[in-house]
């Protein structure tokens, strides 16, 4: 047998929306089989009648008149639900949390009325999405960063194409890195501002580049990212050039370091070309190439640290190959950065070691072929990358290589970088540390570089000191590196007498 | 061939981003947002889905009606 | 000069169906009898909310009111006749939208019934809705007793000639700055209209006091709109169709020109495609109930209502209507700001002459673009009463309903067809 129970609060107003609000979180108490929160006009008095939760009490309300209807288990039951109702009713509605009314937008389109005067969209969704995102900021007026990879070939140079017809920039694909005016950009590090212009098909190119002027006492403009297929036949060259323009006119560059991979010939042929138009020194710092033709206000850089030196003023000082006796144990160079690799890789063989590496360089072999060679890995490939993070931003992901290559019999040296800077890992050198410290006496050495500033986020010479304190030697750049661990390489002890 | 370097306009918003600097709309990874703000820059962050909810045929339509 | 792209078409139609939403120039100009304006509305012939529907897949609510109008019309002397001869085939079904007209929840228009008239005078067309009849048990949520009937008689025999009369007086009603008026007033004219309807019953008082013969029957009318917070609505439905109207068939463009619902199916009309349907099942409301009911007894949403989101308001401007928010999530007045900044995301544009205060005097998201909802996933809010699902009970409850992906989808890939995109 149930009760019910009712109690009128006379002259008392509140909106339907509020009572009905009360009224489900009433119904949902033990022991309620029905609640009825409403003013009392005759037509609700009339619902609460057929709900069967109306008592006498009930019937004399007004429609000024807030009735509470409860029918219940038992009339203890119906008094705690009165009650209830009454402390739900007083109680002060919560100021919203989450703040939902500022909410980010949800299109590029609504994002650009939120952000007046905005000029650069950053994109970085996955590859199949990237290319429609990018033609909406052109559509906007907005120059592109595209982060994203996976972008095909064919709406590269559509997207190129649709930029330069629009006067817009379009960075990327597959641009990981770009500093403009000072800002750095996705994988960026937080450089000194001068007179140093930098174009670069690859991210960490950019960032060695950057990071040594700035170490150096020499700053950069701007740094612009072209993707790695920018000076490709297909596409032509169509960010470099326009890059070109931009810092040719641009007063705060003095100088431009212009960073590839070796372009396709006719494509090297129109950049030199535009080279030559320049009013501004241009290093050319082509990684591989060989016999390139420069005009006379071009200077060859082989490496990156080269053409940092040559920026700083301090004219290929540090990339003379050492003499070495051959070597007894193998190089594992384990990366992070895909140009470092590259880099390593041409010291390397210019050095007269046989390598391989699974994004081999010229003269170098492929994996297939690494057998009694030095290796050199880049574990930011795509292969490596499928489903995990890149190892700039999730360094974990080259622990087990770097296991292996310390407990390799045939390993002397291993060989790493350590990327700084946003958007990478908040600290690399701490997790690296961490992993090595404990390893056993008499193994492998460890050479790395630290490619960053001190005023990164992971401050460099901190980074520095955690990789000294584990005893893994530090050199100031990649080609150093490079360098003191063919050295090592040549002083090593056979692995057999350890 | 590679197109010529001049077929288009004078690069006057590629110029303008170089003499403002950026102001970012980021649509993707929400911690390049993140840092952007972190340092005071001018960022918006879009909340971004895929679109058509994900259908590939959809989504290319879309693409070719929109853009 | 290169060929415009497909987009760029898309965009210039789409210009041209915003221009012609925001010049609508409506007003509610009269009170007519079904059968005096519409001519293909034939005897037996019943007009229904939402996209096309057979009796045979029609819900309880609008099984209901199809009775109850078929008794009403004195198609059939009860409702088990009407219901026999539902569904024997005696009475031809089509969409309100396909006569100009647009009826709130089952939405039944016959030729007796006396009907809203809204002109858009920017553009000579007119649109039609039946009179509100009020809260609680009432056709358009199903009810069809005889009380619902009768109540449907007086506004046929006193109610409808006495407004139409006072309308006649006033030359009209201007509903745009009234619409303008009610926004900051806490209207977002689908499920609170309070501020409208009293602005419209201060206009009308001193007409229907000259125009009517006085004493009873003027005091009954009167009381009927002072006492029925939403008697606005259904005017705010025929200003929705008539604005929407003049938008239909412009080549290209992806603006949607009606939502609507039959209680099982979501029906849009896209400009470009014009009078072609688009129909996905439609949802459950999200809502709160009367005491007595749950959503267990809750029908699918119904009704034509959802033009009034189709220009602009209702869930669409919720940001107005900070009162009515608790029928959603945690029903803080900030959701309600969300719900319009979310909602302007899909639209084209704000309309400049309904600006909402707490968003700064931004106008009403307006335009809805089917590119845009299919983009972003986001689907139009509307905000929504609930009808039981059994037939003959009524309303159970309000709430909010979420327009189903699937028929913008649909008409996305209608449009493509007719730009020749595959």
């Amino acid at each position: 047998m149930s009760t019910v129970l009712n109690e009128v609060r006379r002259g008392t107003y509140l909106d339907s929306v509020a009572l009905m609000r009360v009224a489900s979180a009433i119904k949902s108490m033990d022991g309620v089989d029905e609640c009825g929160l409403m003013m009392g006009t005759p037509a609700n008095r009339r619902i609460m009648a057929e709900a069967g939760v109306l008592a006498a009490e009930g019937e004399t309300a007004g429609p000024g008149d807030l009735v509470i209807a409860i029918r219940a288990l038992d009339a203890k039951v119906a008094a705690a639900a009165i009650a209830e109702a009454g402390r739900l009713l007083s109680r002060p509605k919560r100021a919203s949390a989450t703040g939902s009314a500022t909410a980010s937008p949800r299109t590029l389109r609504s994002a650009v009325s939120a952000l007046p005067g905005a000029n650069l969209a950053l994109i970085s969704v996955p590859g199949a999405f990237a290319a429609t995102e990018a033609m909406k900021a052109f559509s906007a007026g907005l120059n592109v960063l595209l982060f994203s990879d996976n972008v095909s070939l064919d709406d590269e140079i559509a997207l190129k194409t649709e930029a330069r017809a629009r006067g817009l920039l379009m960075m990327g694909p597959d641009c990981g890195t770009a500093i403009i005016g000072g800002v750095p950009l996705a994988f960026a590090n937080a450089v000194t501002r001068g007179d140093t212009g930098i174009i670069g098909a690859s991210g960490t190119g950019i960032q060695e580049v950057s990071s040594l002027v700035s170490n150096g006492g020499g700053g950069i403009s701007h740094a612009i990212g072209t993707g790695g297929r920018d000076l490709s036949r297909d596409v032509g060259g169509i960010t470099t050039l326009m890059a070109l323009d931009l810092l040719d006119a641009d007063p705060a560059t003095r100088q431009i370091v212009l960073i590839s991979k070796p372009p396709a010939p006719e494509v090297a042929r129109t950049v030199l070309a535009r080279v030559a138009r320049s009013p501004k020194r241009v290093v050319v710092c082509f990684i591989g190439a060989k016999d390139l033709d420069l005009p006379r206000n071009a200077v060859a850089a082989a490496t990156l640290e080269d053409a940092a030196n040559v920026a700083l003023g301090r004219e290929g000082i540090s990339s003379a190959t050492p003499s070495m006796r051959p070597p007894i144990g193998k190089l594992r160079g384990l990366y992070s950065g895909g140009t470092l690799a590259a880099e390593a890789q041409l010291i390397l063989s210019r050095a007269g070691l046989r390598i391989a590496s699974n994004a081999p360089v010229s003269g170098s072999a492929t994996m297939a072929e690494a057998e009694g060679r030095h290796t050199i890995l880049d574990l930011g490939d795509d292969a490596y990358t499928i489903g995990r993070p890149h190892p700039m931003i999730e360094p974990a992901v080259r622990d087990r290589e770097i296991v292996a290559a310390l407990a390799s019999p045939d390993c002397a040296v291993v060989l790493l970088d350590c990327v700084l800077g946003y958007g990478s890992h908040p600290d690399p050198a701490g997790h690296l540390a961490r992993l090595v410290e404990a390893r056993p006496p008499g193994g492998p050495r460890i050479v790395a570089s630290v490619t960053g500033t001190d005023a990164d986020p992971q401050p460099r010479a901190l980074q520095v000191q955690r990789l000294r304190a584990a005893g893994i030697e530090v050199s100031p750049s990649n080609a150093a590196a490079t360098r003191h661990a063919l050295e090592l390489l040549s002083q090593a002890t056979p692995p057999n007498r350890r | 061939m590679p197109p010529e370097p001049s077929d288009g306009l004078p690069p006057v918003g590629a110029t303008r981003l170089l003499a403002d600097g950026p102001k970012v709309i980021n649509v993707g990874l929400d911690s390049f947002a993140t840092e952007l703000a972190s340092q005071d820059r001018a960022v918006v962050h879009v909340d971004w889905v895929p679109p058509a909810g994900g259908d590939p045929r959809i989504a290319r339509l879309l693409a070719k009606l929109s853009t | 000069m290169p060929r415009p792209t497909v987009a760029a078409l898309i965009d210039t139609a789409n210009a041209e169906a915003l221009r012609r939403i925001l010049a609508g120039d409506p007003w509610l100009i009269d009170v007519v009898a079904a059968r005096d304006v519409l001519p293909r509305l034939g005897e037996r012939r019943i007009l229904h909310a939402g996209p096309p529907i057979e009796w045979a897949r029609m819900c309880g609510p609008m099984r209901g009111a199809v009775a109850g109008i078929a008794v009403f019309e004195g198609w059939a002397r009860d409702l088990a006749e009407a219901e026999h001869l539902a569904e024997t085939g005696a009475f031809a079904f089509e969409p309100n939208h396909h006569h100009d007209c647009v009826g709130p929840m089952t939405g039944m228009t016959t030729p007796s019934q006396m009907l809203l008239v809204v002109e858009n005078r920017a553009f000579g067309n007119r649109a039609y809705c039946a009179i509100n009849e009020g809260l609680g048990k009432v056709m358009r949520f199903g009810g069809n007793d005889a009380e619902v009937l009768d109540r449907i008689r007086w506004l046929t025999a006193e109610f409808g000639p006495a407004l139409g009369a006072a309308l006649r007086q006033l030359g009209g009603i201007a509903l745009k700055p009234l619409i303008a008026r009610g926004l900051t007033m806490g209207d977002e004219m689908h499920q609170r209209n309070v501020g409208c309807s009293s602005l419209l019953l201060r206009q009308l008082a001193p007409a229907m006091a000259r125009t009517s013969p006085g004493g009873e029957a003027l005091a009954r009318a009167l009381a009927f709109i002072a006492g029925n917070d939403q008697f606005h609505l259904n005017v705010a439905m025929a200003m929705g169709k008539a604005i929407m109207d003049p938008v239909r068939g412009i080549e290209g463009s992806t603006v949607v020109t009606a939502m609507c619902r039959n209680g099982t199916d979501f029906g849009i009309h896209v400009s470009a495609t014009g009078d072609r349907w688009f129909t996905a099942p439609v949802e459950m409301p999200q809502g709160l109930y009367f005491p007595g009911f749950s959503a267990a007894d809750a029908n699918p949403d119904m009704g034509d209502s959802a033009i009034v989101e189709t220009v602009g308001l209702g869930g669409f401007a919720m940001a107005a209507a900070p009162a009515v928010i608790g029928f959603v999530g945690a029903g803080n007045a900030s959701d309600a700001l969300a719900i319009t900044r979310l909602m302007r995301e899909i639209t084209l544009a704000e309309n400049p002459e309904w600006a909402i205060p707490a968003l700064d005097q931004q106008g009403v998201p307006t335009a809805i673009d089917i590119r845009l909802v299919v983009e972003t996933g986001i689907a139009p809010t509307i905000n929504t009463g609930i009808a039981h699902r059994k037939p003959g009970v009524g309303q159970v409850g309000a709430g909010v309903v979420k327009a189903p992906l699937g028929c913008f989808t649909a008409a996305l890939e209608a449009v493509a067809e007719t730009m020749g995109v595959a």
